[in-house]
């Protein structure tokens, strides 16, 4: 999505005498207020190089003949030290590092750790990414029903064809074909019927069988808290290394393991904002002009409360790498051919006095990254938020 | 007050009912069973198998299943598949060496997190401000196991301590206080390491909440009648910035149970996680089930006393 062309807020269309646009746009003045901010810079070009440097890295790893092989074995080269140079004679010419010079060592194995370093680069960027998206995602679709439809109710007869249809579903997931398809479409056939009923009466008395169907229960607001609530119960690492030790290894899973555990606090900040923004005025003329619901949602109240969003988002991508790196290490991560900098860690520390370079580029990499992520997120905090803003 | 209680001990039943039955569905839906994590083993026959299928109710639907699991576990009669120990009392065993690090652990947090976010906050913008913000987001984002390996190759190599392990093995005959200094050096550096992030969140969060009183009104007025600083800083705004870390003390209540596993399982330390770490490597369900209960009711424990706590130190709070 693209600020600069998003709808001018409420306050600069005011109906003062002259135009009273501010003198720089949101993104210029957010770029001069990064810059003041050392640290939160830092932090950005650090996340920048990261990004050009896993880009580049898969480009340079992948594909039947990479440029940096992070797979080739040479035994006679194990345990190397950092910029040594490789001994020419024992290697055949398809052994030679690219470079003519083995940048960050070789590990216990005799492969070439920057080429690992390289791929594991990507492995880090897409997990941290793919899993906050997966969070953001589900975040803002909970908090933002949550937030703007929350005080409709859920009726009785709604919770009879969740609850059928559920039923359905898991027991054909559970091998009963016969009994679970038949609640399934009694599930499907009740909604199209209701679907029917409500065209087809309009506002006619109703019989004390339907009443009771539609009686109101609670609130939706309240069917997604208690849910975030429920979520907030499980220790989380916890939670994840129990799932991904029962599903089959792979970078998918992690991924998608993580995000559906870390949802629960942007659905808290986006349910938060919506539930002021619901009442500013801006949200009532669209209302007014007919504006559907979903539209209103989207493209009106989201993009004012992605600010909170963003921060929560970007400290996530730096969690999310950590996650990964831990599960690698106590050995759940990306299965084993594939170089990830927790894994290279935790292969290294077996030889933590012999080589402590296996320990410590893979661990000071993290390092870098997740500090920058937590900066920058930080730093954002600041200049997005101009109450906090004043006080330095 | 009363009805406050007893909604949100209502609310927090059902809460938990619904925590029981998730992950209940988690632990049975993923693929994968008990007895086939082992198919080479030749003491693994199909008979063998199908009694212990039978032993567990494994061969029951999924819903009497829950209700014998729970069942024995609010009687105490579960017991772990792997060795037929009941869980609770294994629990209890691991609880008791996760103790002392959870202990040292939080001193250590909540005596360093405190004076490091208070200077902070009154000398904002300053050098030991800047640095403190710095190397608490260090603290913050570096890897607990990069650091445990830093820390060991530290100790190791300048103090030569062994380290590994809740106390060094075969060390009897010696006098009493090298057994307990041998015990402290052996517990030092699992607790830093877990009060490490603890410290890094708890002081920003301290010198943002001291920033925030610190720019009242009524810290204004106290300053303006001519208050000599300590007392303004210490008197009138520590007092107030201190009240929602208050309910920080039932929020710490799950971490007595969490232990944590990267940290435990580096240094062989026989704790909560690290039976929570075997006992997911060996799929054995009640032992994973059990923790996981546990912690749940600890959350919503701690959650609720915190909620009290802050009605009964802050009279503007009505809930």
């Amino acid at each position: 999505m693209k600020k600069g062309d998003r709808h001018t807020p409420p306050h600069t269309t005011g109906m003062q005498e002259g135009p009273l646009a501010p003198r720089e746009s949101r993104w210029q003045e957010f770029w001069r207020l990064l810059r003041r901010n050392r640290l939160a810079f830092v932090g950005l070009v650090i996340f920048v190089a990261f990004f050009l440097i896993a880009v580049g890295g898969l480009a340079l790893t992948s594909g039947t003949k990479p440029v940096f092989d992070p797979a080739m074995v040479r035994l006679q080269e194990k345990l190397r030290p950092p910029l040594s140079e490789p001994r020419l004679e024992d290697l055949r010419p398809a052994e030679i590092p690219t470079l003519g010079i083995y940048l960050l060592g070789t590990d216990d194995l005799g492969r070439d750790v920057f080429s690992r370093m390289l791929q594991g680069a990507w492995v880090s960027l897409t997990v941290g990414f793919v899993a906050v998206g997966i969070a953001v995602l589900i975040g803002i679709v909970m908090g933002g029903i949550a937030g703007y439809f929350g005080r409709n109710p859920v009726r009785v007869d709604h919770i009879l064809v969740v609850f059928i249809v559920s039923v359905g579903a898991g027991l054909l997931m559970g091998g009963v074909f016969w009994a679970g398809g038949v609640l399934l479409v009694i599930g499907c056939a009740s909604v199209l019927v209701q679907r029917w009923w409500k065209k087809a009466r309009g506002k006619q008395s109703v019989p004390p069988v339907i009443r009771l169907l539609s009686q109101e229960t609670f609130s939706i607001d309240t069917l997604i808290m208690r849910f975030v609530d429920i979520m907030l119960c499980f220790p989380v690492f916890f939670l994840i290394l129990t799932v991904v030790a029962l599903l089959p290894a792979s970078m998918y899973n992690i991924m998608i393991v993580i995000g559906m555990t870390s949802w629960m606090g942007t659905t808290r900040f986006v349910r938060a904002e919506l539930l002021s923004l619901r009442e500013q005025d801006f949200v009532t003329a669209a209302k007014a002009l007919g504006v559907r619901d979903w539209r209103i949602i989207f493209r009106h109240m989201i993009p004012n409360a992605m600010a909170p969003v963003l921060v929560s988002a970007t400290i996530g991508i730096a969690s999310a790498i950590l996650i990964e790196a831990g599960l690698s290490f106590l050995g759940f991560g990306v299965p084993p051919p594939h170089a990830t900098w927790g894994n290279i860690l935790s292969d290294g520390k077996r030889f933590i006095f012999d080589a402590p370079w296996l320990t410590f580029i893979p661990g000071c990499a993290i390092l870098i990254v997740v500090l920058a992520f937590n900066l920058f997120g930080e730093g954002m905090r600041d200049i997005l938020n101009p109450k906090l803003r004043e006080r330095y | 007050m009363l009805s406050f209680i007893g909604r949100s001990i209502i609310q927090k039943i059902v809460t938990l009912f619904f925590v029981m039955v998730i992950s209940f569905l988690i632990i049975h839906l993923a693929p994968g069973e008990p007895s086939q994590v082992d198919p080479l083993n030749p003491k693994f026959t199909p008979e063998m198998v199908e009694r212990f299928r039978k032993a567990f109710h494994l061969d029951e639907p999924l819903h009497v299943q829950f209700v014998y699991f729970y069942r024995d576990l609010f009687t105490g009669k579960t017991v772990s598949w792997k060795d037929n120990e009941p869980v609770l009392k294994k629990i209890g065993e691991r609880f008791l060496n996760s103790l002392p690090l959870f202990i040292v652990g939080t001193i250590l947090t909540w005596t360093l997190a405190f004076p490091i976010g208070i200077r902070s906050a009154i000398a904002r913008g300053g050098v030991y401000d800047r640095s403190a913000t710095f190397f608490s987001y260090l603290l913050y984002s570096i890897p607990g196991f990069f650091f445990a390996y830093i820390l060991i190759l530290v100790v190791v190599n300048a103090f030569h301590v062994p380290v590994i392990g809740m106390k060094t093995f075969g060390f009897g005959g010696v006098s009493v206080l090298r057994i307990v200094m041998d015990r402290v050096w052996h517990l030092l550096l699992p607790s830093v390491l877990g009060a490490t992030v603890g410290i890094a969140v708890l002081s920003r969060y301290v010198r943002s909440q001291m920033l925030e009183v610190e720019g009242q009104d009524y810290v204004r007025t106290a300053r303006a009648k001519g208050l000599p600083s300590e007392q303004v800083h210490y008197k009138h705004a520590l007092r107030n910035a201190l009240l929602p870390f208050v309910t920080m003390f039932g929020l710490m209540l799950p971490a007595l149970i969490g232990g944590s596993v990267i940290i435990e399982s580096i240094f062989a330390w026989p704790g909560m996680g690290r039976m929570a770490y075997e006992a997911i490597l060996a799929r054995d369900y009640p032992i994973i089930l059990s923790v996981n209960f546990i912690s749940a009711v600890l959350v919503l424990i701690g959650t609720f006393i915190s909620d009290l706590l802050y009605m009964v130190v802050d009279p503007r709070i009505r809930l």
